[in-house]
């Protein structure tokens, strides 16, 4: 714990429990005030295999995942063969006496499992153990547990609550120093949430009434947090029968009136393409979340990369406006899914969000949003009062007015074609020049909402890291600890990828000795985008394209290397 | 009142003597004789020389991509379960490109009407084999003739249960414009396969093909009787029935979200203490 952070790494087969495990030791700690950043690492597959949860917790904000691991929770072997090497020196496993593992043994706590509960409950027993060994109190642990079970069974609960009471008891008489977190007086109440809760929350405080998708890692869980919450806050979600289905039904919803979204990853996105474009020859609004997971093809379903900027970038044929959000924290899930709703709308068309497995699934501890007081967003611009109709009308700002069919006595065309005014099939060849450009100028105003980078660290640097989406913590905490060696080091982090405005961060490339472009894909696709869009090359470059998530540690390698 | 004119008179892109002329005007009927104000009713349509169809008359319009008109028509009555919603494309369009999207549409029981133009060949790309098209039919595409056993829309649709399916032909415009009231009326989803010639590309299923054919069924079918409509399904050849053929009474598919009871999912304002008990879950 040199950095006052504890990091906790649980591991296990699929089926055993884990995920339980790591969700209610993480909502104890953010209960009991400290701030958590969770990563989740696991197969495709139901049962079996080695998957991993990990949780860093301290005082201060936790903005990015640790390697080293302070506190190693082994539900199996495995999990010590793979990941003793991660330990700190004054670091602990906790393991099952019942596996026969040989190692020295100051780095063991041996719990004696099956003694303490029957082996249905061995994830609870582990969270009492870890739970105690951080300094949480039997309240904490125990109103997580309760919260998580519910009230259905109640028989369940109680043995549930005995095995982590004979978990904390044990942990009592077995203390091991050195592993509690310092005590926190934050008393201030935090929510614990992942990316992917994040967007589904952002989307229903901007108004989103209709959902379609077709299951696909990482995205399935907006969709399915959207379904839970579909009653009660007024909204459709259906499952389609392909991603096509999916994104055309969106687009009928939205053309009628429903604020509308899909989700879903890039083989998803891939089926959607031609939908993408419809939407913007139609001037449709939707919103398109691509959770990222590497590729090609199948790839690495459940892993996490960052290589569809450039896909999404130029997912559709031909030409039309777009703007791309790469939120970089859970709170910006949330706030930039709000931001698409809002531009959809105003732009009429496709606006994106570009997340990853990475961010999808990390829990973090979050204040709780002002959802209250949210400024709302605007719906159609059009009024009934017009004396006549045409959805395509020809305006400065390239933004039609906008009716809904049925809403009242004018009729809205809108057509997949080359189109007139009113919508209706044309190759009139002047009118098809007008109509890009028309089109087109709706980038105008797009460009002029970009929100700009942030650039943070020292002024002109030594060197400059660049970064988007889900990196930013893991890039700002290397930059730190870089700084804190005595080096000039600044961070230049992009949480909207396109449009691309140079004026508000061209400067700081140049100002900076050396330029390095920090990113999860084997091209640094960013890195090309920014050359393309202002002629500067980044030469340097740290990429990961294993599938696992760039953490400051991995950065701090590859610069060393 | 409400009649043909309001839904107007346009030039179409068609070739003259296409069933498609016939088809739109007995559309036009069926909505007149509906009373359907042209601003209630909203046809969905993909890509095709039938998709040009919903440009040549009076109401809401979203033509969209080829094969995908039933997901945004599914979508677009979701939103406005209000709004009349018609599908009409063509046999490629609506059997090939949107098979899938079609055996969903029925599966959901989506009230929304189908009107598919079937001409057993493709005409917007002159002339390569659709769906329908006969085995052994030559085409450019197919010079050996077309290996692949034809698509029978109507015996999927019944053997599937679908809400109402019914066939037509374009040569029997009233009898035809019947068929159409009677999908649009049923609440839940209408399949309406309607055969008509393409005088330049299909030269064997040609207007004298079909009207020596086609005969509308006689009042003793019952199409509430599933088997009876199988039978009817399977009958081509020398004999093609045309007329309601199967019909239930299945709850459509937005009877099932009684969050539409509040009106149309357009944009209102976010129930925000609703929003944040949700919220509160993740404390």
């Amino acid at each position: 714990m040199r950095d006052n952070t504890l990091n906790i790494l649980i591991g296990g087969s699929a089926g055993q429990g884990l995920v339980t495990l790591g969700q209610l030791l993480a909502k104890s700690l953010v209960r009991g005030g400290y701030s958590i950043f969770v990563t989740q690492n696991y197969l495709s597959r139901i049962r079996g295999g080695h998957n991993t949860f990990a949780v860093r917790a301290g005082i201060e904000k936790m903005i990015a995942p640790r390697e080293r691991v302070d506190l190693l929770v082994a539900l199996d072997s495995d999990t010590v063969t793979l990941h003793q090497r991660d330990l700190s020196s004054d670091g602990l496993i906790v393991l099952d006496d019942d596996l026969d593992i040989d190692i020295d043994s100051d780095l063991l706590l041996k719990v004696p499992f099956k003694e303490l509960a029957q082996d249905r409950f061995s994830n609870i027993v582990a969270l009492g153990v870890a739970g105690s060994l951080a300094g949480l109190s039997e309240d904490l642990m125990a109103g997580a547990l309760e919260d998580f079970l519910g009230k259905k069974n109640a028989s369940l609960a109680v043995e549930n609550r005995l095995a982590l009471s004979a978990a904390i008891n044990w942990s009592a008489e077995h203390s091991k120093p050195g592993l509690k977190l310092p005590t926190t007086s934050n008393t201030s109440r935090r929510l614990m949430m992942n990316g992917n809760e994040a967007i589904a929350l952002g989307a229903l405080s901007a108004g989103a009434m209709f959902c379609a998708f077709y299951p696909m890692t990482p995205a399935t869980s907006i969709n399915l947090n959207l379904a839970s919450h579909a009653k009660q806050m007024g909204l459709i979600v259906e499952q389609a029968e392909d991603e096509i289905a999916a994104i055309n039904m969106a687009i009928g919803a939205s053309f009628a009136g429903a604020p509308s979204m899909v989700a879903t990853s890039g083989g998803g996105f891939a089926l959607m393409v031609e939908g993408v474009s419809l939407a913007a020859m139609t001037e449709t609004p939707l919103v398109v979340v691509v959770a990222q997971r590497p590729g090609p093809a199948t790839g690495l379903p459940t892993r996490t990369e960052q290589a569809d900027l450039e896909f999404v970038l130029h997912a559709g044929h031909g030409e039309f406006p777009r703007a791309v959000f790469a939120p970089g924290t859970v709170e910006e899930c949330f706030h930039l899914t709000r931001k698409a709703f809002e531009l959809a709308e105003r732009y009429q068309g496709p606006i994106f969000l570009l997340t990853d497995q990475f961010l999808a699934d990390s829990y973090r501890s979050v204040i709780p949003f002002d959802v209250e007081n949210l400024p709302p967003l605007a719906g159609c611009t059009g009024t009934a009062g017009m004396s006549t109709y045409d959805r395509y009308a020809i305006t400065e700002s390239g933004i039609s007015p906008r009716l809904l069919p049925g809403m009242t006595e004018h009729l809205v065309v809108a057509d997949s074609d080359e189109h007139t005014e009113g919508g209706h099939i044309t190759e009139d060849l002047t009118l098809r020049r007008k109509m890009v450009e028309k089109r087109l100028r709706k980038e105008k105003g797009i460009q002029a909402e970009v929100i700009p980078p942030v650039m943070e660290g020292d002024a002109g640097p030594d060197q400059l890291f660049v970064s988007w989406g889900s990196s930013e913590g893991a890039v700002v905490e290397a930059a730190s600890r870089l700084r804190s060696e005595g080096k000039r080091i600044a961070s230049l982090h992009f949480s909207q990828v396109w449009p691309l405005i140079p004026d508000q961060f061209l400067a700081y490339l140049e100002d900076a000795r050396q330029v390095i472009s920090v990113e999860s894909n084997a091209n640094g696709q960013l890195a090309r985008l920014i050359r393309r869009e202002t002629g500067f090359e980044i030469k340097k470059k740290v990429l990961r394209y294993d599938g696992l998530p760039i953490t400051p540690e991995s950065i701090l390698r590859e610069l060393n290397r | 009142m409400v009649d043909t004119d309001d839904y107007g008179h346009y030039e179409t892109a068609w070739c003259p003597g296409c069933g498609n002329h016939a088809i739109l005007e007995a559309v036009k009927k069926a909505l007149a004789a509906g009373r359907r104000k042209p601003h209630k009713v909203l046809f969905i349509s993909g890509i095709g020389q039938a998709a040009k169809a919903p440009h040549y008359l009076n109401a809401n319009v979203f033509n969209g991509l080829h094969g995908r008109s039933l997901p945004v028509a599914t979508g677009a009555k979701l939103a406005n379960p209000k709004l009349t919603v018609i599908v009409e494309s063509g046999d490629g369009c609506s059997y090939g490109e949107g098979g899938n999207h079609f055996l969903a549409a029925i599966r959901r029981n989506i009230d929304v009407t189908l009107l598919v133009h079937n001409n057993q060949v493709y005409g917007l790309t002159k002339g390569q084999a659709s769906p329908t098209s006969s085995e052994g039919f030559v085409t450019k595409a197919q010079p050996q003739g077309v290996p692949s056993a034809p698509f029978n829309p109507v015996a999927v649709a019944v053997a599937m249960s679908a809400g109402f399916v019914a066939r037509g032909f374009s040569g029997e415009i009233d009898h035809l414009s019947e068929l159409i009231q009677q999908g649009i009326s049923h609440r839940g989803f209408a399949m309406i396969d309607v055969l008509q010639p393409c005088i330049s590309f299909n030269t064997v299923n040609t207007f004298a093909w079909y009207k020596k054919r086609c005969y509308a069924l006689s009042s003793n079918h019952d199409p509430t009787d599933w088997e009876a409509a199988m039978k009817v399904a399977y009958e081509w050849g020398d004999k093609i029935p045309i007329g309601a053929i199967y019909r239930n009474n299945r709850l459509p598919f937005e009877a099932h979200f009684p969050i539409l009871d509040e009106g149309p999912l357009v944009w209102r304002d976010v129930n925000r203490s609703m929003l944040k008990k949700i919220m509160e879950e993740y404390g």
